[in-house]
């Protein structure tokens, strides 16, 4: 039974004109909002918090749709941080969004013409003029004075009048202090010519480099060459075929696609971190659940004294925050300073290249790893260890067993099933287990012979991070695509883990 | 095991107990080793696992105060470590209470109320969930970046965006309370109708004061993530003061500026109280966690 024969109509505790009120206000924001994001040429987004005004406007304004009201925010915020961002990944991996292609078309065409070279041949002295809290820009040769200036480090337009020369002007050195300010104002004389500050004691006339002609047409002022915009590569073109940066993003199809399973500098590190990020995920999954299990069984042994102690020790891995563990490791490795090795040494006399060595780093990380996770293995064990029954295990005793039979007959196949989803679920958070790759290794040693930044310790999750927010530079497309294949992995393995959530709900009920 | 002699049973526990001795000095060798190295001069091994002459430099460089060493030279914080604690905290706690709000309406709703296309939007948001948030950087970037030009509050380097991104992390934690708010008796809303209550005054006064240990559980689960997260914050927050716990101590083992004995002593000061709260919170949160929840 539900509750929902209640009427709405017995909300009268508050008038209904204060609600609407609230509501119009906020749906007013969010509208005025949208409005701002379609000005500055992202018609996505605005149509997004549209959609969210819309919405937002409706349910919590009518009374019938009352039961939405309680579903709202959670279906908003997972449609705008969850399945936003995913689709628009997706989208972004059909671009060519890079740190050459980051802007949008109309962006690009205001930097171009916004770009001017200054014409030392019109420099002329100038001096400035306290006035209130801002300054005017007097410049004596011309006769000209410009209205009131703020000399902020934000862009800054004045024009310049005829006028008799100020009473008050600034000392030279005291005008100096004043560059940052100056440097981005843009003076306009009365016949129109913009001028800017071109030295420390001088202005002059600014020609702009690029002149629009129409939509897609620019001009070059040094050399009239005409610049057309090719809407197919995100950039500016001459007739001579030199692109002209900066570059926009356009839709390039399947061009990203192509480069990963064409490029050999590509396919080839993608194969090699596909395999290891399986490797990674599924070694992590049997080391932690292994070792997991084995210190819960020990616990659960009914002669073992101090347990609440050796507990709560062994889950301490798991309660210092994993950032700072997986730092620590990284110092207590380190090949010269590290700890490990200094024990290693006056153990052994060996000193392991923990990070230049491909294998040892992947043992590293997998050491790293079991450290960090088997205190939830064991934990999760300790909880399905005490619902099998005691009596199988005491027949199978009595019948001569010996106590790992014991454990490998009964004990295992019934803890297996309810394990399954969890285990699988630990699978797929290993498989994009970023934190580990980016604090521990960064993902080196490098593989050599790659086109993009790809390393031996990188999983795929890792690798994209790199290829999207790395040193060199930023390929957001390429990225994209590449994690839309690692959608489909996940994909695979959420359906997986539905399956085996079904099949474990159905064994419940058949009990 | 259940009959046992006597000896075998003793040279049963030497065996349990040793083995759990030996595979804990295992597991807590990096604790110790940190605690040393934190007091330990210098900033890289000299040979001794033990401090020789203790020294309190790493630990007043931690709490941000400049230390004045023997030959008299004044050696200055290198990061503010207290200021990136405080953006930690203000992130995790604003993270919480906004996760803990949308999640228990929500979980309410879906365990209580009927609505149109109920069944299809918890499927919806069972596979949807299965997607981390961290793969979609490169789009919460891009979105991000735009979002600045309307207002810089909502731009790159800026707390509010790394705690709306945070918030997408409600789906699990509308599973585990809707788990929760499915066990609780139906008689009790129907006499909450009866009595002439809105689905809203059930909500607010039958639902909400019985869910408060979960409510619990929930809020520091998504108070350990935030504060555990580096992808995000890494790609949203850029000027060091910003920076929160995670970001900033990546810091410190840079391969040209390396300070391992500044790190130890920051690792701790912020390491610690977190775990006490865990600690304090696990017996809990595992009951949480075993609903599916992975610690992240």
């Amino acid at each position: 039974m539900s509750t929902t024969t209640i009427d709405a109509i017995q909300q009268t505790d508050r008038p209904q004109y204060v609600r609407l009120t609230i509501v119009a206000v906020i749906t007013l924001g969010l509208l005025y909002a949208a409005f701002q994001l379609y000005m500055i040429a992202q018609p996505v987004f605005g149509a997004l918090l549209l959609a969210l005004a819309v919405g937002f406007g409706i349910v919590f304004g009518s009374n019938r749709l009352y039961n939405s009201r309680f579903i709202f925010p959670g279906v908003a915020t997972v449609m705008l941080f969850v399945a936003f961002p995913v689709i628009y990944t997706i989208y972004l991996g059909f671009t060519n969004y890079s740190s050459f292609n980051l802007l949008t078309y109309e962006r690009s065409v205001e930097i171009l013409t916004s770009r001017g070279t200054v014409d030392a041949s019109t420099e002329q002295p100038f001096a400035v003029s306290p006035d209130g809290d801002g300054y005017r820009i007097w410049l004596p040769q011309s006769g000209l004075l410009s209205d009131t200036v703020y000399l902020t480090e934000d862009l800054e337009e004045a024009t310049l009048s005829p006028a008799n020369a100020p009473d008050v002007l600034l000392e030279a050195r005291d005008a100096i202090k004043l560059r940052a300010g100056l440097q981005t104002l843009t003076l306009t004389t009365p016949d129109g010519v913009a001028i800017q500050n071109s030295g420390l004691r001088t202005f002059a006339s600014l020609t702009p480099d690029y002149l629009r002609l129409d939509d897609d047409t620019l001009e070059r002022t040094a050399d009239g060459a005409r610049l057309v915009a090719d809407h197919s590569t995100g950039f500016f073109m001459t007739e001579a075929g030199e692109q002209v940066p900066p570059g926009w993003r356009v839709n390039i199809g399947w061009q990203n696609f192509e480069r990963v399973f064409t490029s050999k500098g590509i396919r080839g590190p993608m194969v090699e971190i596909f395999v290891w990020t399986v490797v990674f995920a599924g070694l992590s999954v049997v080391f932690t659940f292994a070792v997991g299990l084995l210190l819960a069984v020990i616990l659960q042994w009914p002669h073992l004294r101090f347990k609440p102690l050796y507990r709560i020790l062994l889950i301490l891995p798991y309660a210092v925050p994993s950032f700072i563990s997986i730092l620590v490791f990284r110092g207590l490795f380190n090949q010269n300073f590290g700890e490990i090795n200094l024990i290693l040494e006056a153990l052994f006399g060996i000193r392991p290249e923990w990070f230049t060595n491909g294998n040892l780093a992947r043992t590293m990380i997998l050491i790293v790893n079991t450290w960090l996770g088997y205190p939830y293995m064991m934990l999760l064990a300790m909880g399905f260890l005490q619902a099998v029954p005691e009596d199988h295990k005491r027949a199978a005793a009595l019948e001569g067993a010996s106590a790992a039979r014991v454990f490998f007959r009964i004990t295992l196949p019934q803890i297996l099933p309810p394990f399954l989803p969890l285990l699988i679920a630990s699978f797929a958070f290993n498989f994009n287990n970023m934190v580990l790759v980016l604090l521990l290794t960064r993902g080196l040693p490098d593989i050599t012979g790659t086109v993009l930044p790809a390393g031996q310790t990188d999983i795929l999750a890792s690798f994209t991070y790199r290829i999207a927010f790395g040193f060199s530079s930023s390929e957001f497309g390429l990225a994209g695509a590449i994690t839309l294949l690692i959608f489909l992995v996940v994909a695979a393995i959420s359906y997986a883990n539905f399956v085996a959530m079904r099949k474990g709900a159905e064994r419940r009920a058949a009990k | 095991m259940i009959v046992e002699r006597p000896r075998d049973l003793l040279v049963k526990k030497v065996l349990a107990h040793g083995f759990l001795i030996l595979f804990l000095t295992v597991i807590m060798f990096p604790f110790l080793m940190i605690v040393s190295i934190s007091f330990r001069e210098g900033n890289f091994t000299i040979g001794d696992l033990i401090p020789r002459d203790p020294t309190l430099e790493h630990w007043y460089l931690a709490f941000g105060l400049d230390y004045t060493r023997a030959d008299g030279t004044v050696v200055n914080p290198p990061y503010p470590v207290i200021l990136w604690m405080w953006n930690s905290i203000k992130l995790g706690l604003m993270a919480a209470v906004g996760v803990l709000v949308i999640s228990t309406i929500s979980a309410y709703a879906f365990s209580r109320i009927r609505f149109r296309g109920r069944t299809g939007l918890l499927d919806a948001l069972f596979i949807i969930q299965m997607f981390p948030t961290t793969l979609a950087l490169i789009a919460l970037y891009a979105i991000f970046d735009s979002m600045g030009e309307v207002s810089p509050s909502l731009g790159i380097d800026s707390h509010v965006s790394v705690v709306l991104v945070y918030w997408s992390g409600v789906v699990l934690h509308i599973w585990t309370l809707k788990g929760y708010f499915d066990g609780i008796d139906t008689a009790l809303d129907k006499a909450a109708a009866i009595d002439g209550a809105t689905p809203w005054q059930t909500f607010r006064f039958v639902f909400l004061p019985l869910a408060v240990p979960m409510m619990a559980v929930v809020f520091v689960l998504v108070f350990i993530g935030a504060i555990n997260d580096y992808p995000i914050a890494s790609v949203l927050i850029r000027s060091e003061d910003q920076m929160t716990l995670a970001v900033g101590s990546r810091l410190y083992l840079n391969e040209f500026k390396y300070l391992w004995g500044d790190f130890a002593a920051a690792a701790i000061l912020s390491g610690l109280p977190i775990t006490v709260v865990f600690l304090i919170a696990q017996k809990y949160l595992v009951s949480g966690l075993s609903d599916g929840a992975v610690k992240g």
